[in-house]
């Protein structure tokens, strides 16, 4: 073991973020005090963003399986079947905590990092989505930070050539210091060419490829992994710094190389770099690695080995080759100028042995390592959840078109046009449907089959109750690829939440696993990737929980789909679900009060079910291409945004029932879509619906250049469209006061 | 039979979309020609395709302008190939000289993805002749840097000799600068040389070259050079 430079002291194992009992726990498995590279391994591979340690006795109850699925969690991307020989390979990863600190770099890298966990798989990236919450809009740095992200997702998505599709964007006063940066990549894959990384087999090369190692990123998982203070822009230098072109070359390198036999096992070098890599293969493999770290190849000068083994520099990889192949897959990288150096050699030791200029700087244990991180069973306190509001509680408007007409040029409704359309979502030739609708569609190569993809969740119902919220969020991403005409097929999940030392945090999280697992399992739609952001709090103020959902369907035919534009005069809008007028937690009412109360409205499974198959079948008869589900700002929103996208306008017919009429407007009701239907085939839908037991009603029709309501002020698209499109660029060209 | 060339470059990322759209709407096979390889194969004609050559990361095209095969690639083109430049390949396209006039950054200063209105100005040039003048066709644009910049004398020159083939236009063909995405010089978004044989644009007809993908505005530029392969330039 060469010199540690100084003492270990118990300030140092702090710094690491290690707990005295954790380094107790360190110092027993060595059996002796560790070197300083040592202490650096355990860290990272301890911390919570690389162990899991608070979440991972309740991910383990979430549903993972189906006939669908090739791989679940534990890889580095969930694999699903497409049907024919096809897998769509995907997972949404967070890249919050960067982010803040340095926005353009910190999203930049995000979507780098998750590129890497699909294509490492042998998939071809093919869809970028992005979930994105930022703090209030008249919060000083808001402004900066949206712009800062959107840049980096588009100067890095951009220039790779994959296409962002799409996302969300969210302004709330709750990430105010700690905004979310959700990245989710979806790649397609042969299913007889996947790649895993185990690193089965003794004796066999391992070898670095990608870019150089310079001292970017150390310890970015660490800070990944602890809450922010007033310093926090001092762990600037701990964000990586992102290089597309280099990962545009890696991903034409690593995927002609998978073509040919030569690769035995691959790992991306993401989170804690090549010690998390190197860990993980060895582990999943049953063997020991030999690296080192005089061949690694180096950007700066004077690198340490713990500089090295901790560096979060991105574009890299590690792969372990069959022997004899390593001439053939040199000469690839060398073909895509791209670094190529065999590092090390699996062994039967069962140890990860690191050596750098002659000296032993790590001897480790690789499975003990690798398993032996703590698992807390954090304490918690379920959420009180508030009760069921009454729609009358909340004060009607003087007029629906004209709160509408607010509402859509708020911060919560306005067009996200101006953030998409910095994403190239075009690029690869298969956006069949761009951003703006339900569910974005691309095709899978040269065939006639669409992937849909879509991310969701609304934060308001998940703080009212966790359980319900997040059963919301999958329910919505299900209903939005049912939209399209998609059979939903699995989610990924991203959990953002607080610091889980605290049980109320705690509570929340584990109401979000539970209400995820229940709509998954009815819904067969299982959770097969998945990420966990914790600790995104400052100075003890924690953000509202925010567990997006990113979810993946398949359409047969892409000559049979739905959007929500709408396409002729005198069509019939129908609503099928349930209306019950449901004004908790729903933007109506916070722009009516100013306040957000009540339980969030309640989602019934078995209902979703018998929708969601009739709207699917629906469109794939050929009698529906016009699709809109229900969600935020309730019917009448879903009715403006319909007109806008086809630039047809509606007349709503007065509601008549029990309820209060702007409840039924505004309402949230789930379990909803709005379909266009040619009047001829009306009464077939009405009646299929009733068939199903699924309530269902004409709610207007289409046609002119307005919104119109009996007893009110028609509402024209171009004034309409004017604020729902100024708001965005309008709020970012503003100069901050 | 059609024999197309392209170029790909590292960081190219349109080069698979340009192949898709040749191969389906000529129906011959295309050929991908690597930037370190000394020369193009015999070709009808090449296509420098969109997307970040080099990374774009010393001003875009400007690496790609001095890759070996543009030699021979200039080389072809002066001896008469025809050559389309799309997006960053048109960028590539001026840097090597072939084309006048250079690609700025958008006015906006940000990256722009949608569907331009474009008025047909040209309709002789070898990509242009399945299209009428004044025609209005939608087209999408993706780029940071598509703002055409040269001088009054170069920009009247190329006006005067009809070799603005493409302008950004309104909905009603009107060169505005509402119809403009990225301050284009005069809503220029392509041109071509003297002998209407080398075009470069900044919008990518190759992504809408079917109903399916929204529309088939760049359809006819991929049709015009089918036909010149039947019933070559005068």
């Amino acid at each position: 073991m060469s010199d540690t430079p100084f003492q270990i002291t118990p300030e140092i194992v702090a710094e690491h973020g290690l707990s005295p009992s954790e380094y107790q726990r360190l110092l027993k498995i060595l059996g002796r005090e560790p070197s300083f590279t040592e202490l650096g391994i355990f860290s990272v591979m301890w911390s919570e963003h690389c162990s899991y340690k608070s979440s991972r006795v309740w991910l383990k109850t979430l549903p993972t399986t189906g006939k669908q699925v090739i791989q679940g969690p534990g890889e580095n991307a969930g694999v699903v079947d497409l049907g024919d020989g096809d897998a769509v390979v995907f997972k949404m990863e967070s890249h919050n905590h960067p982010s803040y600190i340095e926005p353009y770099q910190g999203a930049a890298t995000g979507v780098g990092g998750i590129m890497r966990d699909v294509f490492t798989m042998g998939a071809r990236p093919v869809a970028d989505l992005n979930a994105l919450r930022f703090g209030a809009p008249e919060h000083a740095k808001t402004r900066h930070l949206v712009d800062g992200v959107v840049s980096g997702i588009g100067g890095y998505g951009n220039c790779v050539g994959v296409p962002t599709v799409g996302g969300e964007v969210n302004f709330d006063a709750g990430y105010n210091n700690n905004i979310l940066v959700n990245a989710m990549c979806v790649g397609l894959a042969r299913t007889d060419k996947i790649f895993y990384s185990a690193a089965k087999g003794v004796g066999l090369p391992v070898v670095y490829v990608g870019s150089k190692t310079g001292r970017d990123g150390i310890h970015g998982a660490t800070m990944a992994s602890a809450e922010f203070d007033d310093k926090s822009d001092e762990k600037r230098p701990t964000v990586q710094v992102g290089d597309p072109f280099t990962e545009k070359l890696l991903i034409e390198a690593c995927l002609e190389l998978m073509e040919k036999d030569c690769i035995i096992a691959i790992q991306d070098m993401g989170a804690a770099g090549l010690t998390s890599s190197s860990c993980e293969m060895a582990d999943k493999g049953g063997v020991g690695f030999t690296l080192n770290l005089d061949h690694v190849p180096q950007r700066e000068t004077g690198m340490t080995a713990y500089e090295m083994m901790l560096s979060e520099s991105q574009e890299r990889m590690l792969m372990v080759l069959k022997p004899g192949s390593e001439p053939e897959a040199e000469a690839v990288f060398r073909k895509w100028e791209l670094d190529f150096a065999i590092v090390g050699e699996t062994t039967d030791t069962g140890r990860l042995i690191v050596t750098h200029k002659g000296n032993v700087e790590a001897d480790i244990p690789v499975t003990t390592l690798a398993n032996s991180a703590p698992i807390y069973e954090r304490p918690w306190f379920p959420t009180q959840v508030p009760k069921l509001i009454l729609p009358e509680w909340v004060p009607a408007p003087n007029a629906i078109l004209d709160t509408l007409k607010t509402m859509m040029g708020g911060p919560a409704l306005a067009s996200r046009r101006w953030v998409w359309e910095q994403y190239d979502h075009m690029v690869m030739g298969d956006t069949v449907q761009r951003p703006g609708g339900d569910a974005a569609v691309v095709r899978v190569h040269g065939t006639q089959k669409g992937i849909a993809v879509t991310c969701d969740v609304t934060p308001r119902y998940v703080t009212a109750d966790p359980e319900m919220g997040t059963k919301q969020a999958v329910v919505e991403t299900w209903r939005n690829l049912t939209a399209v005409g998609a059979d939903p097929l699995a989610i990924t999940d991203n959990m953002n939440f607080a610091n889980p030392e605290r049980p109320e945090v705690m509570g929340q999280f584990v109401g979000s696993v539970k209400g995820m697992s229940e709509a998954c399992r009815v819904l067969d739609y299982p959770v097969v990737s998945g990420n966990v952001s914790l600790y995104n709090e400052t100075n003890g103020v924690g953000i509202p929980p925010t567990p997006a959902i990113g979810g993946v369907g398949v359409v047969p035919d892409v000559s049979r789909m739905a959007d929500i534009a709408l396409k002729r005069e005198n069509d019939l809008l129908i609503v099928i679900g349930r209306e019950a007028g449901h004004l908790g937690q729903s933007l109506y009412q916070q722009h009516a009060t100013g306040k957000l109360e009540g339980a969030p409205p309640p989602v019934d499974l078995a209902d979703e079910i018998k929708a969601g198959r009739l709207v699917r079948t629906l469109i794939r008869e050929g009698k529906v291409d016009t699709v809109h589900d229900i969600s935020d700002g309730g019917l009448v929103v879903a009715v403006a945004e319909m007109a806008l996208a086809g630039n047809i306008g509606a007349e709503l017919f007065a509601y008549e029932g029990r309820l209060p009429g702007y409840a039924i407007w505004f309402g949230e009701d789930q379990g909803r879509y709005v379909l266009a239907v040619d009047p001829m085939q009306a009464e077939e839908v009405l009646e299929r619906a009733r068939l199903l037991a699924l309530p269902a009603r004409i709610v207007a029709r289409t046609g002119g250049d307005a919104i119109s309501l009996k007893g009110e002020t028609a509402l024209s698209l171009t004034d309409l469209r004017t604020v729902n499109e100024s708001w965005l660029p309008g709020y970012m060209a503003a100069v901050q006061a | 039979m059609l024999r197309a060339s392209v170029i790909v470059f590292p960081g190219s990322n349109c080069d698979r979309d340009v192949k898709v759209a040749l191969e389906r709407i000529t129906g011959f096979p295309v050929n991908m020609v690597w930037h370190g390889d000394a020369s193009v194969p015999a070709s009808d004609l090449i296509v420098l395709p969109g997307g970040f050559s080099y990374g774009d990361y010393l001003r875009c095209g400007a690496m790609a302008a001095h890759s070996p095969i543009m030699r021979d690639v200039i080389a072809k083109a002066k001896a008469g190939t025809p050559v389309l430049g799309i997006c960053n390949g048109f960028q590539v396209l001026c840097r090597s000289g072939l084309l006048p006039g250079i690609l700025m950054r958008n006015a906006s200063l940000k990256f722009i993805c949608r569907d331009v209105t474009l008025r047909v100005d040209n309709d002789s040039s070898f990509f242009t002749r399945c299209y009428r003048k004044g025609e209005i066709v939608r087209m999408p644009v993706a780029h940071a840097e598509g703002n055409y910049f040269a001088d009054a004398d170069t920009l009247d020159r190329l006006e005067g000799e009809g070799r603005v083939v493409f302008r950004y236009c309104d909905e009603n063909g009107e060169a505005n600068e509402a119809g403009n995405p990225n301050g284009a010089q005069r809503n220029i978004a392509g041109i071509c040389d003297a002998s209407g044989r080398v075009v470069g644009l900044m919008p990518h007809p190759e992504r809408l070259f079917e109903r399916a993908l929204g529309g088939t505005g760049g359809r006819r530029m991929f049709e015009s050079a089918l036909l010149a392969a039947v019933e070559p330039m005068v």
